[in-house]
């Protein structure tokens, strides 16, 4: 039987002089060939997380595991079985590409004759085989990117670490940094990618696991994660109130007694909530929301009320992570 | 796609070392006039002004260029230890994070140390070597004793350790914003009271500086190197050098390794 590529079982850290647990007794387990996405706030825990499973971080208690083998008490191999690729650029500016790619290689014992095949290999495959000679000072962010991943894969790791791996990129570079990934999954590459964009964890993702202050909240995959909060579908209305009695929260319980509403939420947005009596309502429905229509239109007529907008549609992972860990900034 | 089969961790360890120390070389090699003219232009000038210039203007006595010698094989070694150390070190963590890479190399973090320390002791050998040519040419001849070679080695390598331990210890400690003004508060009082432009007898006749020169390591360099070349001048006897020296570039091993790992470690 393989051991998990991943294993965290009750891990705890917390630094010294803070009164709580950066990371506070998490448990879960990544599959071989799995992409898991941890999502979650600034200041979550996520980095923390990673840090410790990429030998970085000394763990308080629990432990980590990547193939098997214990973090803490073996580092030294570990480091063999994995691979980082941080947010920002941490390329060797001494060296050209190439050689960055050929002396990580070297690092890990990978032979210089393989190591010169693998770096031609990945170069052309990451769009820059034409570049190979030049120091990466003159690499714009989303080159860099592709070069760090490029790199992460020379000794060919187990698995794959990526934190907020298109933060920075434009939208082009962005598509072409998640086909390379999608191509690695179907490589069998485990990827544990750390990110607070939605829509990259919803794209890329088998399994979810979104962290704050410290604990997992929710483990999933995508869709089960949104299939699981309240309602399947949604219902947003846009209403010109007015009169007395009919504020976003008379309203939302006066819509909640439709049939099938499971939560009534209002919603405040740029739009300008409040201004000119509008008031913007997210209605979570089980069953199909357009059924709703009709009832919600007939029972703010009652209160004299008319609809300014109506849009249909289902939860998305953002209001996943938004109903577990709040609106307010941080 | 599977991982790399794992070799036992001594031999995959070594081959990570060397793999480091062989990327460092690389570089130096690539970049060998600037490091060149890194090493070479301060004690150059030192020994030209003190050694050449002032000795024909007759403002130092005949004979003090030999003295100085000795004095500046110390400094450079001592200088260059630390500069190949302290300075790359403190970009790295605190900057450019390059080191990222080496730490996340399949080699215990000590080893990553370590091999920091190794590359910094062989640059500052190197240009302490490069002085002697370059003292030839300077100054016309250099004092030189074949009996004395071995304490000039023994005297060089621990010259050249300690540089690149009291750079380990700068480079773990400062952060990069204070790596100017902590470097000027360093260099230029350690460049100044480690006995390489006096013996450090001849100062009994200004006690208090004696007092201070002694605390600062690199006497000891000068001193053993003068052993070694200028016997004749009154100078500290060789084994309290080296034991002071070994005393000193273990502990700050000991607290830059330390130090080390706080940075590389949360």
């Amino acid at each position: 039987m393989t051991s998990p590529a991943v294993e965290v079982s009750d891990l705890v850290k917390r630094y010294p002089k803070s009164p709580v647990n950066a990371v506070d007794g998490i448990s879960f387990a990544v599959a071989r060939g799995e992409v898991f996405g941890l999502l979650g706030p600034n200041g979550a825990g996520k980095t923390t997380t990673i840090g410790m499973l990429t030998t970085r971080v000394k763990p308080t208690s629990g432990q980590a595991m990547i193939g098997g083998i214990d973090v803490a008490a073996d580092p030294v191999r570990a480091r063999s079985l994995l691979a980082v690729v941080p947010q920002r650029s941490n390329l060797d500016r001494a060296i050209s590409i190439r050689r960055n790619l050929t002396f990580h290689a070297a690092y890990h014992g990978v032979p210089a004759a393989e190591a010169s095949r693998r770096a031609d290999e990945l170069l052309e495959q990451f769009g820059l085989r034409e570049r190979g000679d030049v120091k990466p000072d003159m690499f714009s962010g989303g080159q860099s990117q592709r070069m760090m991943i490029a790199r992460a894969l020379m000794h060919e790791p187990m698995v794959l670490f990526l934190d907020e791996p298109s933060t920075g990129l434009d939208p082009a570079a962005r598509l072409f940094v998640w086909d390379r990934l999608r191509e690695l999954r179907d490589h069998g590459v485990t990827l544990m990618l750390t990110t607070h964009d939605m829509h990259e964890a919803a794209e890329l993702a088998d399994r979810v696991g979104i962290m704050d202050h410290g604990k997992l909240l929710a483990l999933d995959t995508p869709e089960a994660l949104m299939r699981g909060l309240a309602g399947n579908s949604t219902l947003e209305l846009g209403v010109n109130a007015s009169g007395d009695g009919n504020g976003s929260a008379a309203l939302s319980g006066a819509l909640s007694t439709l049939p099938g509403v499971e939560q009534v939420e209002p919603l405040h947005d740029e739009s300008g909530n409040g201004q000119d009596g509008q008031v913007r309502l997210r209605l979570y429905v089980a069953g199909d929301a357009s059924q709703l229509v009709g009832p919600a239109a007939a029972l703010l007529a009652e209160r004299g009320l008319t609809l300014s907008g109506v849009e249909l549609g289902t939860p998305t992972l953002e209001d996943v992570f938004i109903a577990l860990t709040g609106r307010s900034l941080r | 796609m599977t991982a790399a089969a794992v070799p036992t961790p001594r031999v995959g360890q070594a081959r990570a070392f060397t793999a480091v120390l062989r990327r460092d070389l690389y570089v130096t090699g690539k970049e060998l006039p600037v490091f060149l003219a890194q090493v070479i232009l301060q004690p150059l000038f030192l020994l030209f002004v003190f050694g050449k210039v002032l000795g024909s203007l007759g403002y130092t006595q005949h004979g003090y260029s030999h003295l100085l010698f000795p004095g500046l094989l110390a400094l450079t070694a001592v200088i260059t230890g630390m500069q190949s150390l302290a300075f790359p070190l403190v970009i790295e963590f605190g900057w450019t994070k390059e080191i990222e890479d080496r730490l996340l190399a399949p080699m215990s973090t000590g080893l990553v140390a370590a091999e920091k320390v190794v590359f910094a002791t062989l640059r500052a050998i190197t240009a302490a070597t490069i002085m002697i040519p370059v003292g030839v040419l300077v100054l016309g001849s250099i004092p030189w004793r074949w009996s004395g070679f071995p304490l000039l080695v023994l005297a060089l390598v621990l010259g050249s350790l300690l540089g690149a331990g009291l750079g380990l210890v700068m480079g773990t400690l400062v952060v990069p914003q204070r790596i100017n003004i902590v470097f000027s508060l360093v260099f230029t009082p350690l460049l100044f009271t480690g006995c390489s432009q006096y013996p450090w007898p001849s100062l009994s006749r200004l006690r208090w500086f004696q007092v201070v020169t002694a605390c600062n390591p690199m006497t000891y360099v000068s001193e053993a190197m003068r052993a070694a070349l200028v016997p004749s001048v009154p100078h500290i006897t060789p084994w309290v050098c080296i034991v002071v020296l070994v005393g000193s570039v273990s502990a700050l091993m000991a607290i830059g390794v330390r130090g080390f790992y706080r940075r590389a470690i949360d």
